[in-house]
């Protein structure tokens, strides 16, 4: 290395440049790479490869961990000359339940973002109020619910109380109706997010387009349906990408408001999963990455669309 | 605009609106107007049933009081913050340095380091779960505020990478154009040129990660355990078991736990929301 001139000189100027000024521009997005790239090949990617390689073993975290094949996923699904495990069974069910009706938020979303979708003064206030459950912690979200669920106190029963509905042992405490107590408490967030993002939609619809087929006589459901949600096709794929997303990582609000109960009919198989690796049952961290291995699997089916739909707009940028 | 603007509908269309307004934002947030009441009423209101009617006396200052000088609450909202504002920075701070290179230079692997940046984003945690406890305690971070932090900082850059290579990707490439036939070396052009337009992104993000952090419930639980660590969402079940059916506590703590991120929504809002409705528009 020269020691520098104390006369800064113009770079231009300068006779040899070194290696590192050669090539910099080929060099530069690795060395800002580095350090972000590390640290999510250290915490997410490898992990996940280290997941698949536990679930053939058995392990309790501590000790050896002994080579066992298949054998976890044969006790999981009931391969072979086994029963499929009875719990696995009910948290996947739960887990489709779960899919199936977290994706109401979309059209509730959207029914709300167009009842909001005005200029009246205070606007701006409700919505962002409108939007407030989205803020609050799951953990909070699950409490507050499952106090409006008391059974014989609680504001859901006074209600239904009031129409001659009666759930016993409470909507958390009966096992038919614990997972829709659960999931309408999940929806309740999810539908304020998928309100924002529709109130973002829109606002940037083409108000060209919706005036020219208002003078074709496009009104009401057919101007909703053919004008507009074509034009909020962005905002309904990320609200499909976070609801999807958010219902099959749903934890929080089970392990609060249930803690998978009563007699298990709230598992899902994330909550499975932990319940099986960390929970006072014993730490059986081979089979819990077997239940981690198959949420994998049924979360990779919606990872690859998403990845190929946003290839498919990467394809057409610059 | 749609639907068609209220202002062009009859008058008592506009009413009916106005007065429907308030009306279903009652209706939404019904739950926690509840538990805003239970914060404020006595226990003896509980004890006689009087769940839902009017307190028998306003005790907003006894209950809050108990929360803040009578258990661990002001501990879990310590780690919580300490927590939280070193993984605001860190995950900021990771992902503006991969978005930049992802976002401003072409090269081979450009794309696959960016998928996978975005696919490890969408995994279900869980899988994650085994082995992130198993290196958090083989480095001695287990039960500590490193060891959370870390983990978060790592996960997080996935998502905040997305967003920031998305927010380079759309300024006008000639002015980096124009820094490099000046001379400017690549880190000034980020120092320099970059991350003051980055501005917007940046306050976007480390409001949503703020709120991210701060609501994470699943990692507090599998990487830490008791006050020492825990954060304030892991921390609201032991204050729960200590005060086991003494709803007014429960929901006063509620109260504290879940306000710093509404404060910080209601602060940064705009931010807020870009961040949140990013390509929610084209």
């Amino acid at each position: 290395m020269s020691v520098s001139p104390a006369v800064p000189t113009t770079h231009a100027r300068q006779p040899k440049r070194g290696w590192y000024k050669r090539n910099e521009i080929a060099l530069t997005p690795w060395l800002f790479l580095i350090l972000p790239v590390a640290f999510f090949l250290t915490y997410v990617v490898v992990p996940i490869g280290q997941s698949f390689w536990i679930s053939f073993h058995q392990w309790d975290g501590l000790g050896e961990a002994t080579w066992v094949g298949m054998d976890n996923y044969n006790r999981l699904l009931g391969l072979g000359d086994q029963n499929i495990d009875r719990k696995f069974e009910t948290s996947f069910w739960n887990n489709i339940r779960w899919l199936v009706l977290y994706l109401l938020a979309i059209p509730m979303g959207l029914f709300i973002a167009l009842f909001l979708n005005q200029t009246v003064t205070g606007i701006r206030l409700y919505k962002s109020l409108f939007f407030f459950p989205f803020v609050i912690s799951q953990v909070v979200v699950g409490l507050v619910f499952s106090w409006f669920y008391l059974p014989n106190d609680g504001l859901f029963e006074i209600i239904t109380g009031f129409f001659g509905l009666e759930i016993s042992g409470g909507v958390l405490g009966n096992p038919n109706t614990a997972t829709y107590g659960i999931i309408a408490a999940g929806l309740w967030p999810q539908t304020a997010y998928c309100m924002i993002l529709y109130l973002t939609g829109l606002n940037a619809v083409d108000s060209e387009q919706v005036e020219a087929a208002r003078l074709d006589g496009a009104r009401g459901w057919r101007m909703l349906w053919f004008v507009i949600i074509p034009q909020l096709k962005p905002a309904t794929f990320i609200a499909f990408v976070v609801t999807i997303i958010g219902a099959l990582r749903s934890f929080d609000l089970i392990s609060i408001m249930t803690n998978g109960g009563p007699f298990g009919s709230t598992r899902v198989l994330s909550f499975y999963m932990f319940e099986e690796s960390l929970s006072e049952f014993g730490f059986r961290m081979g089979y819990g990455a077997a239940i981690a291995v198959v949420l994998f699997f049924i979360m990779l089916g919606f990872i690859v669309y998403f990845l190929w739909s946003m290839w498919q707009d990467e394809k057409g940028a610059r | 605009m749609f639907p068609t603007p209220i202002a062009k509908r009859s008058r008592s269309a506009q009413l009916t609106y106005q007065a429907f307004l308030p009306l279903a934002l009652i209706l939404w947030l019904l739950p926690l107007l509840a538990v805003a009441l239970f914060s404020v009423k006595p226990g003896a209101d509980f004890a006689n049933g009087n769940y839902w009617g009017i307190p028998s006396s306003f005790d907003l200052f006894s209950n809050y009081g108990m929360v803040f000088f009578e258990s661990n609450m002001p501990r879990y909202l310590m780690n919580s913050l300490l927590i939280t504002i070193p993984t605001m920075i860190g995950a900021v701070a990771l992902s503006s340095l991969a978005g930049f290179a992802l976002g401003i230079y072409k090269f081979r692997g450009n794309l696959l380091i960016f998928f996978m940046f975005i696919a490890g984003n969408f995994v279900p945690f869980q899988i994650l779960m085994v082995p992130v406890r198993d290196l958090t305690i083989s480095m001695g971070l287990y039960d500590s505020i490193l060891g959370l932090v870390l983990f978060h900082i790592a996960f997080q850059t996935g998502f905040c990478t997305l967003f920031m290579r998305n927010f380079i990707r759309a300024l006008p490439y000639p002015l980096i154009e124009a820094a490099r036939v000046e001379g400017v070396a690549e880190w000034r052009i980020f120092w320099y040129v970059v991350l003051p337009l980055m501005k917007p992104a940046l306050a976007a993000l480390a409001v949503l990660i703020f709120t991210f952090i701060w609501n994470d419930y699943f990692w507090a639980v599998v990487l830490t355990q008791g006050p020492g660590a825990q954060p304030v969402t892991a921390g609201i079940t032991e204050f729960n078991s200590q005060f086991r059916a003494a709803y007014h506590l429960m929901s006063a703590g509620s109260i504290v736990a879940a306000l710093p991120p509404v404060a910080m929504f209601f602060l940064m809002q705009k931010h807020f929301i870009a961040g949140l409705t990013l390509g929610a528009v084209k």
